[in-house]
């Protein structure tokens, strides 16, 4: 029983001298940073934005793909920051669809979010006439823009089976595309999206009539991105700015710095007190708290957990529970201790008779969390995660990593 | 052996004023609801140059055109944070650009704009989640004390449980209503939240308690009245309760003296809770009881 104390001890150790490595800040150890610690936008500073994308104009059309072909535009604009990592998300609330943009370290906030709330601007256009051989490929627009365009879709060739994409045009449109057609057959005709070249075919004949095919060696992955592309581009579903977040990167920095100098304080103050009032078993415990500490943080990172100002509050905060299983478990020790018995036994004891109160006292937080994660969004998700993988955590420590230094020790004592 | 039981009406009667005086805080202050809840813009602003709270109240007041803001000062820094009505991007950087004619080079450590829409969804789900919270644990409670036992039958302990929980939300609640008036604190999903852990974490101090009545009532000595039995689980229970407040109540003083000033309301909340819980864990749970079962 106490070798294999013993062991289970040595193994802890080591995993937690492996996870200590682990969670090093990037910079430490070039071995440990095929994982990067993922900050939330309060700590490195940044903005949340959130659109409502208005599709009431969007009618008779597949809506995921015009949302699909929105958030597509977006993340591209929003790639020209040179945000790192930036997130472009779709999410639904109730009946309205909103579109998330998360950018991290932008340092021209105004100027992105002008940007992101412009139309999609889709346009067709041809090669310049007076082309040199061997010189670059120019091309000019032409008055056929995403207006006259009034859906695509993505079908199948009827022979092939292959992906093609469909091209509906309006009245004008019709006629517009009928005169560009005509001009360049044999040539190729390029779409540009918000001045990015989507696609390029060439022209097999003039079309008339208002309906194109789109044909190529497209998988239907390349052909549906297309779809939804022309889409954004044809299909007014204008978005707005309805929860804005920005958080500068000097105030971040400075609640992160703050928040870890509190944290540290708090769990030195709560180590003196363990061993000043629980001596031996004091001792103990803090080293399972450091074991904790260690752990939780290790999965956080290896879960890669967006680390929030409100989920190190959650993860502090767990820090002040985590010691609670380990009190009930000394106390309950110490009874048994006064009754008589030996001390391993009553450690013994102490654990099998502490557990129904561990176990309680832990279900309600759960519970707390559980339903605060799933109700809730940003700070407070951040936060009940922290706490809910917290408490998880801590009663293994608690429990497996105490019971074993414990038996340990007390046998090297006996 | 500390008699806590004995000196129940004492504590009875503070609890009961306490509770008193919360909900007549509420009554009289009411909540003020923050822009989470209603929609707003919270933004915070640093100026570089010397600037003083009056100067750019009377600023705002007339270059802004807007009469229902807020403003406060971070203490020893040129750091203000304004409460306004919910603000468009347009409007925002036009009051940024006044604000820089005016004061000089401006700093913006955190603007955040949120939308009627938003703030109705966030409290919708606030109150679901409180309800749920307070539903699954009365469940769970329930559940914990399901066997009967003499001479005080399970669902007692359940309710005694429950209005100790009660106890403990209800007077931190009344406190946010006082700073709300003295200090314009507003409540949001920071003061939900705050809540709810007070409860998961005070609910199981009570627990703990209870159930040790329970365990000594199986091995009750004759001649020992109900009174003196809870007494002695009192007693015997006291160090852990305090002891695992304690180790908490470290963690949250640290973070309240020196965290972020942002989460300092938060963290203020969750203490008070703390401490409250602990002491009607010890000190109402079981003179609760006691009182009914005299009944």
């Amino acid at each position: 029983m106490q070798s294999k104390a013993f062991i289970y001890s040595i193994i802890i150790v080591l995993i937690t001298i492996l996870a200590g490595f682990f969670i090093l800040p990037q910079g430490f150890d070039q071995r440990f940073e095929f994982q990067r610690w993922r900050l939330g936008l309060d700590l490195t500073g940044g903005s949340h934005l959130v659109y409502e994308v208005d599709l009431s104009k969007v009618k008779g059309v597949d809506q995921t793909i015009v949302l699909d072909g929105l958030r597509d535009v977006i993340e591209k604009r929003v790639n020209l920051f040179g945000v790192s990592e930036p997130q472009v998300y779709l999410s639904k609330s109730g009946d309205s669809q909103r579109l998330i943009v998360e950018l991290a370290g932008v340092k021209d906030v105004k100027e992105a979010i002008k940007l992101i709330g412009l139309t999609p601007l889709l346009y067709f256009a041809e090669i310049k006439t007076s082309l040199e051989e061997g010189g670059e490929v120019q091309y000019v627009p032409t008055e056929l823009t995403g207006r006259y365009i009034s859906g695509a879709q993505l079908t199948f060739d009827q022979v092939t089976r292959s992906p093609q994409i469909s091209l509906s045009f309006n009245k004008e449109g019709s006629k517009l595309f009928a005169d560009v057609t005509g001009r360049n057959v044999g040539k190729p005709v390029a779409v540009f999206l918000d001045n990015n070249l989507i696609t390029a075919p060439v022209v097999q004949e003039k079309i008339t009539g208002g309906q194109a095919q789109i044909t190529g060696q497209f998988s239907i992955q390349e052909a549906k991105e297309l779809v939804g592309r022309f889409n954004a581009g044809a299909l007014p579903a204008p978005i707005n700015l309805i929860n804005q977040q920005t958080i500068g990167a000097s105030l971040g920095a400075d609640s992160l710095q703050k928040t870890l100098y509190a944290g540290l304080v708090g769990t030195l103050i709560l180590i003196a007190f363990m061993i000043l009032y629980y001596k031996g078993f004091g001792f103990v415990a803090s080293l399972a708290l450091l074991v904790y500490m260690i752990i939780t943080l290790a999965i956080f990172k290896l879960f890669g957990i967006t680390l929030t100002l409100a989920g190190i509050a959650g993860f502090i905060l767990s820090i002040g529970m985590a010691v609670d299983a380990n009190i009930l478990i000394f106390e309950r020790t110490k009874e048994e201790i006064k009754k008589g018995i030996s001390k391993t036994t009553a450690i013994s004891e102490g654990f099998k008779r502490a557990w129904p109160s561990i176990r309680d006292s832990n279900v309600t937080t759960i519970i707390t969390a559980v339903i605060l994660y799933y109700f809730t969004s940003g700070f407070v998700q951040g936060f009940a995660l922290a706490l809910l993988i917290g408490v998880v955590i801590s009663m293994f420590s608690a429990i497996i990593v105490t019971r074993s230094f414990l038996n340990t020790i007390i046998k090297d004592h006996a | 052996m500390l008699n806590i039981i004995g000196k129940r009406k004492i504590f009875l009667g503070i609890s009961v004023l306490l509770v008193i005086a919360s909900i007549a805080l509420v009554g009289i202050f009411g909540l003020k609801q923050g822009i989470d809840f209603v929609g707003g813009t919270l933004w915070q602003v640093k100026i570089e140059q010397e600037a003083s709270i009056d100067d750019l109240r009377g600023f705002i007041k007339s270059d802004f055109d807007i009469q229902d803001f807020t403003i406060t000062q971070e203490p020893t820094t040129q750091s203000f944070l304004l409460r306004l009505p919910e603000t468009s991007e347009e409007v925002h950087n036009s009051y940024l650009e006044k604000l820089e004619t005016e004061f000089g080079i401006i700093e913006e450590l955190r603007f955040e704009s949120i939308g009627p829409v938003i703030g109705q969804e966030l409290r919708t789900n606030s109150i679901w989640a409180f309800i749920l919270v307070l539903l699954t644990i009365s469940l769970y409670v329930a559940f914990v004390f399901r066997k009967v036992s003499y001479p005080v039958s399970s669902w007692k302990y359940g309710i005694v449980t429950l209005l100790t929980l009660f106890h403990d939300a209800l007077i931190p609640i009344g406190l946010t209503a006082y700073l709300g008036y003295a200090q314009g604190i507003e409540v949001g999903v920071n003061l939900v939240v705050a809540i709810l852990v007070v409860i998961g974490f005070s609910v199981h101090d009570t627990i703990v308690v209870l159930d040790r009545t329970r365990e000594n009532l199986r091995n009750q000595d004759r001649g020992q009245s109900f009174a003196e039995l809870v007494n002695m689980s009192v007693n015997q229970t006291i160090a852990r309760s305090i002891n695992t407040s304690l180790t908490l109540i470290f963690i949250l003083v640290a973070m309240y003296f020196m965290g972020p000033a942002s989460l300092s309301y938060f963290i203020l909340i969750i203490l008070l809770g703390t401490l409250i819980g602990t002491y009607s864990s010890i000190c109402v749970a079981s003179s609760l009881i006691v009182a009914w079962q005299r009944e």
